[in-house]
């Protein structure tokens, strides 16, 4: 019997004039599964995201929530999907209890059941002796839960979270993260999240879709990914000098699958047995009185799959993008 | 599937009114505006003019001419409309008023009391600064009927030749910060949902809120009706704060009969929802922050000054009376003067009620029908 699919995207394409920003993206999600969507800012997750959840409307294409199209039965869709936005958007007015409260009737739950739900997430995200407290007055890490937990008010089957650790602190990421893992469990949630965090993608998801300019690069699992590209270990050196040639003697060196120079002396190989490589760099550079300022073996991370995949390093397509981009200046 | 969930559109109401009630800035703003103009025009605009400089010049010396003078003397001591300055040169009198240290000049031509005497159409000139409209008016009022009350002979003939007018005034005298008070009350609705209804909800929506609202099962109606609802009963408590405050300050305490209260109450609640309807039609399509806060003075301008809240309609040219026609203020001023001053109810202001309550509808179904259920 084949997996049932929690979210079901065919062929999804999102234009603003003539800007495509999502442009013919097509990928399922199974039940109880996490799934990434990874890439720079700008590349179109949120916008993915945003259709997906009925916040935008699709140019053309097919998006599934539990079975529902969300273009032709967006509440029956709505009801099965708990969202949080990328922005924190409780209110900073209202306490943490009120916050819930307010979401909870607008999904329509009766007072009793309100009451239970409220307690029981409130428990789950850590925030009970927070609940009289005004939003405000939470931190970034606290704030972020309580946003989950808002999302939760209703049992969704389906939790989408857009970007839910940017802006908060390694702790504050870690804690979320685990937080995440925990009510998936418990709840047997399908989660879709997106990121441009690397590690948060390789810890978190199941299966992780690569989006980069709006299209579907790559789509696997974090393992799988890492395997589909040439070289197990990535050896990065800087030397002080480097003559002539070096980079050829660099991918003459055994197990080398690639260098890629990447400026300032500095190269990246790819290789897939890491200590040999190492040795022999080593040892050649030694030999041609070439001096070795830097080096640093590790395993291939998925940062190496973007680069693979995108050409280009994802930290430098986040150092060029926007910090933010406002959900109301997409709509214009 | 119901049509319309009242309980999603109270959540926005709820969430909206504990927002505001925990922003005491927010009911400030729209308190304070209101009232310090109600003080401040009420007391700059509604007074007489005293002590202005009036110089005079006497070429007669006759008897008719110190009977001009002494007429002046007792405005002087009495009304205390002007002071007299007293001068013997006509050219430097001129001068004074062109310079300001003179409001107006009076001339006494030579040979009056004998064209007085004569009956040969005796005349007394007034030099006036009339950069000032309201000084000059005043002048000509006082003077006008000072020339008058000198015009009456001392025996009264057996036929009366000049027909006067004998005026009734059906409603006490209204001093001018009562007659702005109408106004007032409805600025301080209009004030609250420029803030609650345009400032706040715009940045509500920038900061990402309603993109929260937006993944619920809300419809576009419920949401839209519960913005409106929250704006208009945080109009209409600022309508009844200002009700209350701008009566006991102006003084029109009278008005607040059972029967009159009945029909403020109307009158706020039907300005508030067509206020608040109306702003929200304004702002459904709108994204930035700045727009609300950039149209606020003109808004303020165009929907307040031309609704005959400081000055009559009647006196406009037509294409303001154009605009004061569709205004929803202009009705809402005119039921809260009907009510406030003349303590008259339904039969003055059903016309209001029913334009006002229409308008809000009308502003309602557009605003419904424009708005985005997407980003």
């Amino acid at each position: 019997m084949p997996e049932k699919k929690a979210i079901q995207v065919v062929d999804i394409v999102k234009r603003y004039g003539n800007f495509t920003a999502v442009d013919g993206v097509s990928f399922d999600v199974a039940e109880g599964e996490i799934f990434g969507l990874l890439g720079p800012n700008g590349a179109g997750k949120s916008t993915l995201i945003r259709m997906m959840t009925t916040l935008l409307e699709i140019t053309a294409g097919k998006a599934f929530i539990d079975g529902y199209d969300v273009s032709k039965q967006p509440n029956e869709a709505r009801l099965c999907m708990g969202v949080i936005p990328q922005a924190m958007t409780s209110d900073g007015d209202l306490t943490v209890w009120e916050n819930l409260s307010i979401y909870s009737k607008l999904y329509g739950i009766s007072t009793a059941e309100r009451e239970r739900s409220i307690d029981e997430l409130l428990e789950l995200v850590d925030l009970n002796q927070w609940r009289n407290a005004p939003a405000r007055n939470l931190s970034g890490g606290m704030r972020r839960r309580l946003e989950i937990a808002r999302g939760l008010v209703h049992r969704p089957k389906i939790f989408f979270l857009d970007e839910p650790t940017t802006g908060l602190d390694p702790v504050s990421r870690v804690a979320v993260w685990e937080m995440i893992g925990d009510i998936k469990k418990k709840r047997n949630l399908t989660v879709l999240i997106t990121t441009h965090y690397m590690d948060e993608a390789d810890r978190l998801c199941d299966r992780i879709a690569i989006v980069d300019h709006g299209k579907l690069v790559a789509l696997d699992s974090p393992r799988a990914l890492k395997a589909s590209i040439p070289g197990s270990s990535v050896i990065e050196a800087q030397f002080a000098n480097a003559p002539a040639g070096w980079e050829q003697s660099l991918a003459g060196l055994s197990s080398v699958n690639s260098v890629q120079p990447e400026g300032a002396n500095m190269y990246r190989i790819l290789t897939d047995d890491g200590s040999r490589t190492t040795t022999e760099l080593v040892e050649s550079a030694v030999k041609a009185n070439v001096q070795v300022s830097s080096l640093t073996v590790q395993s291939t991370t998925l940062d190496d799959v973007f680069v693979h995949y995108t050409g280009r390093q994802l930290r430098d397509q986040l150092a060029d993008a926007p910090l933010y981009t406002s959900p109301v200046a997409w709509g214009k | 599937m119901q049509f319309f969930h009242s309980e999603r559109m109270m959540a926005i109401v709820e969430r909206d009114l504990r927002k505001f009630f925990r922003s005491p800035a927010l009911m400030m703003a729209a308190m304070v505006f209101p009232l310090v103009q109600l003080i401040v025009l009420g007391n700059a605009f509604g007074g007489k003019i005293r002590d202005a400089k009036l110089g005079i010049v006497n070429n007669d010396h006759g008897p008719q001419a110190v009977r001009v003078i002494e007429a002046l003397r007792a405005v002087q001591s009495n009304a205390r409309t002007f002071k007299l300055s007293v001068y013997d040169n006509e050219q430097e009198m001129v001068g004074d008023v062109r310079k300001g240290d003179l409001n107006a000049g009076l001339v006494i031509p030579p040979q009056f009391s004998r064209d007085v005497y004569e009956q040969a159409r005796p005349k007394i000139g007034l030099v006036l600064d009339n950069t000032d409209n309201f000084m000059t008016s005043t002048f000509e009022q006082t003077l006008t009927e000072l020339v008058d009350a000198l015009n009456q002979p001392d025996v009264q003939p057996r036929v009366v030749q000049q027909v006067a007018l004998e005026v009734v005034e059906l409603y006490p005298y209204i001093e001018y910060m009562k007659y702005l008070l109408p106004g007032s009350i409805t600025l301080a609705m209009f004030v609250s949902v420029m803030i609650g209804g345009g400032i706040v909800y715009i940045d509500d929506k920038a900061r990402g809120v309603h993109e929260g609202y937006l993944v619920t099962p809300i419809t576009k109606m419920e949401l839209v009706a519960g913005l409106n609802v929250a704006g208009a009963l945080k109009a209409m408590g600022a309508g009844v704060v200002l009700t209350v405050l701008g009566s006991l300050i102006a003084g029109v305490g009278g008005a607040f009969s059972p029967s009159n209260l009945f029909w403020l109450v109307l009158l706020i609640a039907t300005t508030s929802f067509a206020f608040i309807a109306m702003m929200f039609l304004m702002m459904v399509r709108i994204n930035d922050p700045l727009i609300p806060r950039a149209i606020f003075g003109i808004l303020n301008t165009l929907l307040y000054f031309p609704s005959g809240a400081i000055y009559p309609t009647q006196a406009f040219p037509k294409w303001l009376q154009g605009i004061a026609f569709v205004d929803p203020f202009t009705y809402s001023v005119h039921g809260f003067k009907a009510v406030l001053l003349k303590g008259v109810g339904l039969a003055a202001i059903w016309p209001d009620l029913l334009y006002l309550g229409g308008f809000a509808v009308l502003m309602f179904v557009l605003s419904t029908l424009l708005f985005k259920r997407t980003l």
